[in-house]
């Protein structure tokens, strides 16, 4: 029984590098081959995205150089945010394997909420948005249970929920139709004008390379004190440099225009929160695991009924906000408010960006990378003057080509043995 | 193998204790009226035919299923398990035979799934070490533990399973078929790994169809037939009275050359006399 040869554990080898079979790719050189390998594979992550967003941008750019001038991008920014937020909620529910068709009906629904409440009503602008949100809290709790007790598809709980509640909306904007939220008030300076000064958005955008460096030394040094393999410092180093360039030139860029809207800052900010608690908490590990297989989470002991229930509130408390955030966009709180594409671009931001459809894999930062390509088309076809109805056609065959990376790249993650 | 000698007697502390358990589907009895214990420090084998009732019993044990009626006792306390989360934290921890683990997870995450360290600020580099740990203490051969579970065999898959199940130090593991997809090396650490697990005083329940497997390890082999009690065997029972009381008859291929080979030898002694 103990024939089996003696694996090295002499301290020279990490606890993680001691066995034999097992290729480990060490220096630069092997961590791009590793990408390649990856990428081969079906492992596609960002790529996609990343390409489509250089292809958009070089074929807008030679039909309209207007589209690449920093005024363009900023206002591209502030367009982003509002359907943003929308698209990270998606994200919520795609993450457990579920959907939810009705979040642009509940951001009109919200839209109109504030409008009633703040201008018609008199109520203080933070207590009406609060209750905007909650109210969209209250939907998607609503779906929860009727998935959860009655086992209702969120697909078609969802879909009468977008009647429904485009209908309540309708019914609380009354025969006027819309609602003009007062131009000059903070909310809708928020959605329009404010931007942030030139000094903070530097300092910000430093941030992340700062945060990343100190988390990475902190990493390696505790994984060396305890006989683990770590990452090179050199290449955590190159990584760091290479963010950090890349966000202040970007900054530098934007500011030669307006600069960096908050609201864009008040968007990433949720990406982040949204990153961090879907990646390093035991919430975000559980909602990952019921995407992959609920069967196997309801074993493990996780509540399984009550990650269904934060995803369906959270996506719904994000419907919610953005419908606020693209109302002071508008200044307006109007029945057309959330219609039309709202809905489709939303999922279809958060699955360009590479969150599967078919759950347990996926990111917040694709909230935020799809919804910048999904913006670029709009605002690109926009430029050249195209009719909307190019413009739905355009960004549907985006959607399909997206839908089908995912399909491909899973069945070819499936057959080279990764999730 | 250990030698039989060494084995501890099941003199351990009764940790659980099943009385009258019956478990309905509709109109289907899968279990009807049945008694069952394990005492620490001991391995009970659950055997029996396809549709026996072994898988579950493993389900009412663990929190998957409840019975009809019945009783759970343990460690001397009447309990019940309204999900299997209540059964994990009572220390009844349960590998079953589809493993049940997350694939688009990496093999720490499948580890500590609904246990991780530091709930708001996952703890990393603690987890992969508890994780090396046990994967170690099992001599397990797992090329990487942050490899997804996708691309993993089906016996790295099982060692995982089983380490899973050790991280919460429990009382009582249950085992669905431990070593039905193990290669002959994997079965051997399997069943070193349960005896190692009895010498820690766990009690450990262990269904198999390998009367091999249940013979090297089982300290006592219960019998369920049609989901009832069919009788409680000793380790060195003959394979005859094994099969019989599995299948309930008297007359299959095992007993008829278990007696043919009997009159062969009894015919040899006749000759070899006179």
């Amino acid at each position: 029984m103990s024939a089996e040869p003696k694996q090295d554990t002499s301290a020279s080898t990490a606890l993680d590098r001691s066995d034999v079979r097992v290729k480990h790719q060490a220096g630069v050189g092997g961590a791009i081959s590793a990408f390649f390998d990856r990428v081969r594979s079906g492992d596609l992550g960002s790529l996609p995205v990343i390409v489509g967003l250089v292809i958009i941008w070089t074929v807008f750019t030679a039909l309209n150089p207007v589209f690449v001038s920093s005024s363009n991008l900023v206002n591209l920014l502030f367009d982003c945010s509002t359907v943003g937020v929308i698209a990270l909620g998606i994200v919520c529910v795609l993450m457990v394997g579920e959907i939810d068709l009705s979040v642009g009906s509940i951001s009109g629904f919200a839209s109109a909420m504030v409008g009633t409440l703040w201008v018609n009503q008199g109520w203080p602008v933070a207590l009406a948005i609060l209750a905007a949100i909650a109210v969209g809290g209250f939907i998607g709790a609503l779906y929860a249970l009727l998935f959860n007790r009655l086992g209702m598809p969120s697909f078609v709980s969802t879909l009468a929920g977008l009647l429904a509640v485009l209908g309540l909306q309708l019914y609380i904007l009354g025969s006027t139709g819309s609602i003009n939220l007062p131009y000059g008030s903070n909310l809708v300076n928020f959605g329009q004008l404010l931007v942030m000064p030139d000094w903070l958005s530097y300092a910000l955008a430093a941030v992340p390379g700062i945060v990343m460096l100190i988390t990475g030394l902190r990493t390696v040094s505790r994984r060396r004190a305890v006989n683990l393999s770590a990452p090179s410092v050199g290449g955590l180093i190159v990584r760091v440099a290479a963010l950090t360039i890349l966000l202040e030139a970007i900054v530098g860029y934007l500011n030669q225009a307006r600069g960096i809207p908050w609201m864009f800052g008040l968007f990433v900010g949720l990406v982040v929160a949204m990153n961090y608690a879907l990646t390093r908490t035991q919430w975000g590990r559980s909602m990952t695991a019921v995407g992959g297989n609920r069967e196997a989470a309801r074993r493990a002991g996780i509540k399984v009924r009550s990650i269904y229930l934060s995803a369906f509130v959270l996506c719904s408390m994000f419907a919610a906000l953005g419908g606020v955030l693209s109302a002071a966009r508008l200044a307006s709180a109007s029945q057309q408010a959330g219609t039309g594409d709202v809905n489709l671009n939303a999922i279809a931001a958060a699955v360009i960006g590479g969150t599967s459809l078919f759950g347990g894999r996926g990111s917040a930062y694709s909230a935020l990378l799809g919804i910048i390509v999904i913006q670029s088309i709009a605002s690109g076809l926009t430029l050249l003057d195209l009719s909307s109805s190019l413009r739905y056609m355009i960004t549907g065959a985006v959607l399909a080509i997206a839908v089908i990376v995912d399909s491909l790249a899973r069945r070819s993650r499936a057959s080279h043995g990764r999730a | 193998m250990t030698d039989i000698a060494d084995k501890p007697v099941s003199t351990g502390e009764l940790v659980l204790s099943l009385r009258g358990i019956s478990k309905n589907f509709g109109a289907v009895s899968a279990l009807t009226d049945i008694d069952l214990d394990v005492h620490a420090g001991e391995v009970v084998a659950l055997v029996g035919d396809n549709g026996a009732g072994k898988s579950t019993l493993v389900k009412v044990l663990a929190g998957v299923h409840q019975p009809t009626s019945g009783t759970i006792n343990f460690r001397g306390r009447q309990v019940t398990m309204p999900d299997p989360s209540a059964a994990l934290t009572l220390g009844i921890a349960t590998v079953f035979q589809d493993l049940a683990l997350c694939e688009n997870l990496d093999v720490v995450a499948n580890i500590f799934l609904g246990k991780e360290l530091n709930p708001l600020r996952l703890d990393e580099v603690a987890m992969e070490i508890r994780a090396w740990t046990l994967l170690n203490e099992l001599s397990a051969r797992i090329p990487s533990v942050r490899e997804a579970v996708a691309s993993l065999s089906g016996g790295q898959r099982q060692t995982v399973a089983i380490a899973r199940s050790l991280l919460l130090d429990p009382k009582v593991i249950l085992l669905d078929e431990p070593t039905a997809a193990l290669g002959v090396a994997q079965t051997a650490e399997v069943l070193n790994l349960i005896d190692r697990v009895r010498e820690r005083g766990l009690g450990v329940l262990m269904i198999s169809h390998n009367m091999e497997d249940v013979r090297a390890v089982a300290d006592r082999i219960v019998v369920l037939r049609l989901g009832r009690n069919n009788g409680v065997f000793e380790p060195d029972a003959s394979n005859q009275e094994l099969v019989s009381a599995i299948t309930g008859a008297a007359n299959n291929a095992v007993s008829r050359r278990a007696e043919r080979r009997k009159a062969a030898e009894q015919a040899n002694n006749q000759e070899q006399r006179p």
